[in-house]
């Protein structure tokens, strides 16, 4: 296959923050394909977060070539070619819903009603009817991230990059939220490079699964889910999602995840953050 | 509302009744420390306010017509010293959250502007602006301006920096320049900061404006009141006193304007309105 028909091409990614001289990020391989739907999972502190923002040119990698629709990752960024989703929604307090998602639109000069169709489209394609003029306060946060999903979809980038996007929601609306990513996914047709550290979430979602370790972030092993689609609440209890789940596990184990051991948060998301 | 305005006056009775309690009590006894109280050095407050419908002086107009025309003169003053001072303010703020260089660089100097009493540089912004043909109240704007842009400036500063590095992150995922960066992010975070600045700079731009009236030897304000009736404080103490509550009265109007203003500009969840 071509480079141009790979959305993301990491080759030999490696990186070393500068303070600490703590080793994120080690000789990262791995190509996304148009169309799918990939999972990085590993434990706190395996540089999930940290190869996120590598593709999407939000930290610069110390080694290694990060080509992202076929350009370099700072063109494609200057191109608009991702949409980003963090844990929290990160709306704009000051900002209506409709106003928050049409924010990349402004930044783009979309004129007025250009503007207004395309967040019709997207109030739409969320499920948000009738809170357009709500502000983000008045909110659930499962509503909240659907405003933000809505807002990195908004001027139809052909990559989502996800960071965690469901981990500060309920187990509840977590699920619901899956089954809305998947029906997103599949409408608007385009890839997505999803961060967790569920791995019910990871295999239930995703069409292959990158298990990572911790200190140095390595790839463990990719494992391809063959689950059938659409997936449905059902998916979740076939005998197959259980191989899978327990499959990518001991890919953790093997990686160096130590379910005994007792985690402490803090340190680990301050060690991947690089502070 | 009726709560509040209830409250308004229930404060405002209390006060006064302090007042009035302790200079009956004081008077009583004879105080003489810190001060003798009499009707000389502490007026009651039913005096202060019926001065105010006395005549100015001998056949002149009433006094609070007097103050009403110094207080519009000053509060003009204020308000272009306001606006001239947080404009300048907001401005250098923008410049010194986009280089820590700078920011080092210059805030030093930027705080020491405010040790320098504004009595020593007043003098010197009239003489300077005197001679250029602009109206003797400019020089008197200019110095409560002073007085105005720094708190604009050290709050704006904290308000630019305020944004969410998330969102700053997302601003860059969009490639937004720094110019979209500052105004659809850093100003719009920074406007809580700002209008806390502004409720501060309001009022200091009145005082500002009758401090710098003094040197300008500019009459037609409170300032040239106030000065003129502390030379009557002993034939007519109440003057003075009546001056003051009006002075009092024209902060607190520029401050409850912040406030106005702030309602319809601010839109921001409850737990976050100052």
């Amino acid at each position: 296959m071509s480079e141009n028909q790979i959305v993301v091409s990491l080759s030999g990614v490696s990186k070393r923050f500068a303070t600490g001289g703590l080793e994120a990020l080690r000789a990262i391989d791995l190509e996304v394909r148009p169309g799918e739907f990939i999972s990085l999972i590993g434990p706190s502190g395996c540089g999930k977060s940290t190869l996120l923002r590598v593709v999407g040119d939000l930290v610069q990698p110390t080694e290694g070539r990060v080509v992202v629709n076929g350009k370099p990752a700072h063109q494609a960024r200057l191109d608009r070619d991702y949409g980003m989703v963090f844990q929290d929604a990160v709306l704009y307090d000051w900002r209506t819903v409709a106003k928050n998602i049409s924010l990349p639109l402004e930044l783009l000069g979309w004129d007025r009603p250009r503007r207004a169709e395309r967040v019709r489209e997207l109030i739409e394609l969320v499920e948000l009817g009738g809170f357009e003029e709500h502000h983000p306060w008045e909110l659930s946060g499962g509503m909240q991230q659907r405003v933000a999903i809505a807002r990195a979809l908004s001027f139809r980038p052909p990559l989502l990059l996800m960071d965690e996007p469901f981990g500060a929601l309920d187990e509840m609306t977590r699920e619901r939220m899956n089954m809305e990513l998947l029906r997103i996914w599949q409408q608007s047709g385009g890839t997505i490079l999803f961060v967790t550290h569920s791995i019910a979430e990871a295999v239930f979602l995703s069409t292959r699964v990158v298990v990572m370790s911790p200190r140095p972030g390595q790839i463990v092993g990719v494992v391809e889910i063959d689950l059938p689609q659409p997936r449905t609440a059902d998916t979740r209890e076939y005998p197959r999602f259980f191989e899978l789940v327990t499959e990518v596990r001991e890919l953790l184990r093997r990686g160096g995840t130590d379910f005994d051991a007792p985690v402490i948060e803090e340190e680990l998301i301050a060690a991947e953050e690089g502070l | 509302m009726l709560r509040r305005g209830l409250v308004f006056v229930g404060v405002l009775a209390a006060l006064v009744a302090l007042w009035e309690a302790f200079k009956i009590s004081a008077e009583a006894v004879n105080l003489t420390w810190p001060f003798p109280v009499n009707d000389r050095t502490f007026p009651h407050i039913h005096d202060i306010v019926g001065q105010l419908f006395e005549p100015s002086r001998r056949n002149g107009p009433m006094l609070i017509e007097v103050l009403w025309d110094a207080a519009l003169f000053t509060a003009k003053e204020a308000f272009v010293g306001f606006l001239l001072g947080a404009t300048v303010g907001f401005l250098i703020a923008v410049v010194l959250v986009h280089s820590n260089l700078l920011q080092r660089g210059f805030l030093p100097y930027i705080v020491a502007s405010q040790t320098v009493p504004i009595l020593a540089i007043a003098p010197m912004v009239v003489v300077w602006l005197g001679g250029r043909g602009l109206p003797g109240w400019f020089s008197v704007s200019v110095i409560a301006a002073y007085l105005t842009f720094f708190p604009v400036t050290i709050s704006a500063l904290r308000g630019l920096q305020s944004a969410d590095p998330r969102a700053l992150e997302l601003m860059r995922s969009y490639a937004a320049s720094r110019w979209k960066i500052l105004w659809k992010l850093r100003v719009p975070a920074s406007l809580p900061y700002l209008f806390a600045a502004f409720k501060i700079s309001a009022t200091a731009s009145v005082v500002g404006a009758i401090i710098g009236e003094l040197p300008a030897s500019i009459q037609d304000g409170l300032g040239g009141a106030i000065l003129n009736f502390n030379q009557y404080y002993l034939s007519s103490p109440t003057s003075l006193w009546a001056t003051n509550l009006v002075a009092a009265l024209l902060g607190i109007a520029f401050f409850l304007a912040i406030v106005g203003v702030e309602r319809l500009v601010v839109r921001r969840a409850p737990e976050h309105v100052a």
